[in-house]
């Protein structure tokens, strides 16, 4: 037997509406605290890097971005394979709510890798496998965006995303193991599970709070899209129905 | 996190950031931007979503009254 939680009341849309309006300023609050708390640690205590000088300041945004990105994009496919294996609407719904800030953020480890590249390497982009697979990414967000904007049906929408989602998914372990399997320009993972990480533990932990407020605020940001999305869906449905009556 | 003191003696060669000021600000200040864009990006998402919803509740009904009573499953 299944335990006690009743995992289909979850997945109703008015259920998940009213339970992320109440997690959402949380979460928000929670990112903002971290990264107040990881800028103070990674620009004001951290010292000068003694081979980059302080160009290596901007790992403090560029690594929790791209980890981001990456796992944005694998938390979209598996809602995306949810849906299509299961046909719930929720599942595309939250899959959709992820892609704009999974983009976002794919953007901001490309834009700031390039300006610390540019110090750093004497180059704003290479054509190498980690920067290239990157890139890829972004454009399987923005790919992803424009096919389900484009279709009128939001089913056949839901599915045609989904589809780009799971193909898409193999270039993640593609942009992870880039390091490894092509000699790049890029560096190495400086965190890794069997390693002790190569930089000074306060650059470390900083880098960690950093990441931890990307995860609350990619959080907070696709609940809050998720339930933009819900409402626009379910207009017609007893529930919102019920909802905006009540309010008025 | 006693103990470690700040790495910086004055406002402007924290400003400086080693004569990188240039990548290390416009990686934060691009990012900043972007996440302020993402939040009033998903403001205006909510309010159209609910106006959308308060519009269909008040001129939707009309539809359910003559009888095309369609409910969404």
């Amino acid at each position: 037997m299944m335990s006690g939680i009743n995992w289909y009341k979850y997945s109703s849309p008015a259920t998940f509406y009213g339970l992320a309006g109440k997690m959402i300023p949380w979460f928000y609050g929670a990112a903002a605290l971290l990264c107040v708390a990881g800028l103070y640690i990674g620009l004001v205590l951290a010292p000068t890097d003694f081979q980059q000088s302080d160009a290596y300041r901007i790992i403090f945004i560029h690594v929790p971005a791209a980890w981001m990105s990456m796992f944005i994009y694998v938390v979209m496919a598996f809602w995306a394979a949810l849906g299509l294996a299961f046909n719930t609407r929720l599942s595309f719904m939250m899959a959709s709510a992820l892609a704009p800030t999974g983009a976002m953020l794919t953007f901001v480890s490309l834009w700031t890798g390039a300006l610390w590249g540019k110090p750093t390497w004497g180059a704003w982009w290479v054509w190498d496998a980690r920067l290239t697979s990157e890139l890829i990414l972004f454009f399987l967000y923005l790919g992803f965006m424009a096919l389900q904007a484009a279709i009128d049906d939001p089913r056949r929408a839901d599915r045609a995303g989904a589809l780009i989602a799971l193909v898409g998914v193999v270039n993640v372990p593609i942009i992870y193991f880039s390091v490894r399997w092509w000699n790049t320009l890029h560096q190495g993972a400086s965190v890794s599970m069997t390693k002790a990480p190569s930089m000074a533990a306060i650059m470390l932990v900083g880098m960690l709070v950093m990441a931890l407020a990307a995860w609350m605020y990619a959080i907070a940001a696709a609940l809050s899209r998720a339930r933009s999305i819900i409402l626009e869906r379910e207009k017609n449905s007893q529930w919102v129905t019920q909802m905006v009556e009540d309010e008025v | 996190m006693t103990g470690i003191a700040m790495n910086w003696n004055s406002w402007s060669e924290f400003l400086h950031m080693g004569g990188y000021a240039f990548y290390v600000w416009g990686s934060y200040a691009v990012t900043a931007a972007l996440i302020v864009g993402e939040i009033l990006l998903l403001r205006s998402h909510r309010q159209k979503a609910l106006t959308l919803a308060k519009r269909t509740v008040k001129y939707g009904k009309v539809e359910k009254e003559e009888g095309n009573d369609e409910v969404a499953a």
